[in-house]
């Protein structure tokens, strides 16, 4: 093959889902001519700050090769805690008690993930009703808000430094700091190793056990960070706002290229993902479609994601 | 020569799910006078008859080594064009439903076995996706039924059995026999057991695992139209929720998660304990939310016991 349409290939190949991105910015514009406007940028950046930060920990689930479905419950969790505590106990004692639930949770799964050994998905998948459960439990099935939606804990959610919004600040923050994490840092390289061999890693003196324990916590801490931003941006909170989340999340992360099988992916990826998967919902609303066809390229978005990983992994070896 | 105590056990060990229902059973009668009635006994068994239904595809697909997580928005869709479609014509209705059902089991089929893509990921996306397609059909909105003789279809009784009991039975037989005395069903424990093997043996696996799930599929589409017909009606919300019920009533009857292992008639008792506890945890007044609860903390202590129970093996 011609060097220069080679290396033009492999460009494609390797940077393929920002090519994607660029072009799916470009052709929506086209269409909706208010799409690519400072103001909505800003919006959809904002919009996806939680999913983002939620996704930075599962980035580290599914690289140690495991899943958390109740994501979505301990999101509604934590926002309905940290909502209703909000003016019993203060704003910083009540981000402190949603941040410990999320951890609590966290410690739970991986307790049976990490040292029992059960499956993840079939774990959580029971969790998701059980965390839903205790946050209707605890609301009553009411619905929270916080009596002054002007108070200083709105700062997290809806304040801005410089202009930027501040949720799209913790979430470059926080992606910055995972991506250090699982660069920099002997937990980092050994959650490739777990998630790539668990066996094998453990015959290498990894303890995976904890390995996967810690993957839960963090996804957990991550969650209520969300629920936190979740919270400080309604200032008041629904039962079931979570639902679906950990699907949202799910198709962000392997859409950016982080494989289900463990073992590989990067925060880096994840960010384009979610960036896509936040401006294709916002395009869709632009173009004037109903929320529910979202649903439909979810669908197929996941899927392609997945096969393409699968394919791409077999051509290399 | 072993004890008594410990022969006993034993075979607790190898039928946790007939000692559940009978403690659950007992338990519940103890509670509540209403619930050891024939009446509410029947009620049970009927109530139980569209969850049971569509665990039978589910242990197919378990047993070999499979599941479907997308069972529940499928339901919505199937009980949806079932019932959007008896006003042309009864018949056409049926048969659209059952083919809708068995086209999407053999989407998530396809992408398993020739795509080669994880069927957790399929299923998840699809369940996703089909429940899109429901409110896309529906328009959001609920379907009512324009056919009374559709309702009559699961209202019939056969002597004093009720249609969806009769259905949920055949299924059930038909099911059993073919996994003990066919190759077919014989094959589905090998692929489940050791996938290559049986590969190396010369089994086509890739369309044993299409066909269990589009067997899945189409079962699905039957307890849709037992679920419609009963209904008479559709909405786009019906049947979330439901594929972790499913899981956990086969699960409970002793599948493993694995593959290789289960059988019906487990599957069955995994299927009343589900609908009997559910069933007496209404009779009792237990809120809902409490009744979620409930539910899903036996999803997690069963498949802990199950899990726990495998390694001592």
């Amino acid at each position: 093959m011609h060097p220069v349409a080679g290396n033009l290939l492999s460009i494609v190949k390797r940077q393929g889902l920002v090519l994607a991105f660029i072009f799916l910015l470009v052709v929506i514009s086209f269409f909706a001519p208010r799409f690519l406007t400072f103001r909505n940028v800003l919006l959809v950046l904002t919009q996806v700050s939680i999913m983002g930060v939620m996704a930075c920990g599962v980035t580290f689930m599914l690289i140690g090769g495991n899943f958390d479905l109740s994501i979505g419950s301990q999101l509604s969790f934590t926002t309905v805690l940290v909502v209703s505590l909000h003016d019993k106990i203060g704003p910083i004692p009540a981000i402190l008690v949603a941040l410990a639930a999320g951890v609590a949770i966290g410690a739970f799964n991986g307790y049976l993930v990490g040292f029992q050994k059960l499956t993840s998905l079939i774990v959580t998948l029971g969790m998701l009703p059980v965390v839903q459960a205790l946050t209707l439990i605890y609301s009553g099935g009411n619905y929270n808000q916080i009596q002054n939606p002007e108070a200083p804990f709105s700062f997290i959610g809806r304040g801005k430094i410089l202009n930027i919004p501040m949720p799209f600040i913790i979430f470059a923050v926080t992606a910055i700091v995972f991506a250090v994490i699982l660069q920099k840092t002997v937990f980092g390289r050994r959650l490739y190793a777990v998630g790539g061999n668990r066996v094998g890693s453990w015959f290498a003196g990894v303890r995976d056990d904890w390995v996967t324990f810690f993957t839960f916590v963090i996804t957990g801490f991550t969650a209520a960070m969300g629920g936190v931003i979740m919270g400080s941006r309604l200032m008041s909170a629904q039962n079931y706002l979570g639902k679906d989340y950990e699907l949202m999340v799910l198709s962000a992360v392997v859409l950016g290229g982080t494989s289900l099988y463990g073992g590989s992916g990067g925060i880096f990826k994840t960010v384009i993902g979610v960036l896509i998967l936040g401006f294709l919902a916002n395009g869709f609303i632009h173009l004037g479609l109903p929320y529910y066809t979202q649903m439909l390229a979810q669908w197929v978005i996941i899927v392609a994601a997945v096969w393409m990983d699968i394919k791409v992994k077999k051509e290399e070896s | 020569m072993k004890s008594k105590g410990s022969r006993i056990i034993e075979m607790i060990k190898g039928q946790p799910v007939w000692v559940i229902l009978l403690v659950s059973a007992s338990l519940f009668s103890l509670l509540s006078n209403d619930f050891l009635t024939f009446r509410n006994i029947a009620n049970i068994v009927l109530q139980s008859s569209i969850l049971g239904i569509m665990a039978v595809g589910m242990t197919g697909l378990m047993i070999s080594g499979y599941f479907d997580i997308s069972v529940g928005s499928l339901l919505a869709l199937t009980a949806a064009v079932a019932v959007s479609l008896t006003g042309y014509s009864i018949p056409l209705a049926i048969v659209l439903t059952l083919l809708c059902g068995a086209f999407f089991g053999a989407v998530n089929g396809l992408l398993v076995t020739k795509a080669k893509v994880n069927a957790f990921i399929v299923t998840l996306a699809a369940m996703v996706g089909v429940r899109g397609l429901v409110y896309v059909y529906t328009r959001e909105r609920e379907i009512i039924g324009l056919a009374p003789e559709f309702e009559k279809l699961a209202a019939g009784k056969i002597g004093f059995i009720p249609v969806p009991v009769i259905i949920w039975a055949v299924i059930l037989i038909l099911a059993e026999w073919s996994l003990r005395r066919t190759v077919y069903g014989r094959n589905a424990y090998a692929i489940g057991g050791d996938a290559d093997a049986t590969k190396n043996a010369g089994v086509p696996i890739d369309r044993y695992v299409l066909s269990f799930f589009v067997l899945n599929g189409f079962l699905v589409a039957v307890a849709g139209l037992v679920l419609a017909s009963r209904l008479n009606a559709a909405t786009p919300i019906l049947g979330i929720g439901q594929e972790m019920i499913v899981i956990i009533s086969v699960v409970l009857g002793g599948t493993k998660l694995t593959g290789g292992f289960g059988n019906m008639i487990k599957t069955m008792a995994g299927v009343l304990t589900i609908g009997m506890i559910q069933n007496g945890l209404n009779i009792l007044n237990v809120h809902h939310f409490y009744s979620m609860l409930i539910m899903g903390l036996i999803f997690i202590f069963v498949i802990f016991m199950d899990a726990k129970l495998s390694a001592t093996k």
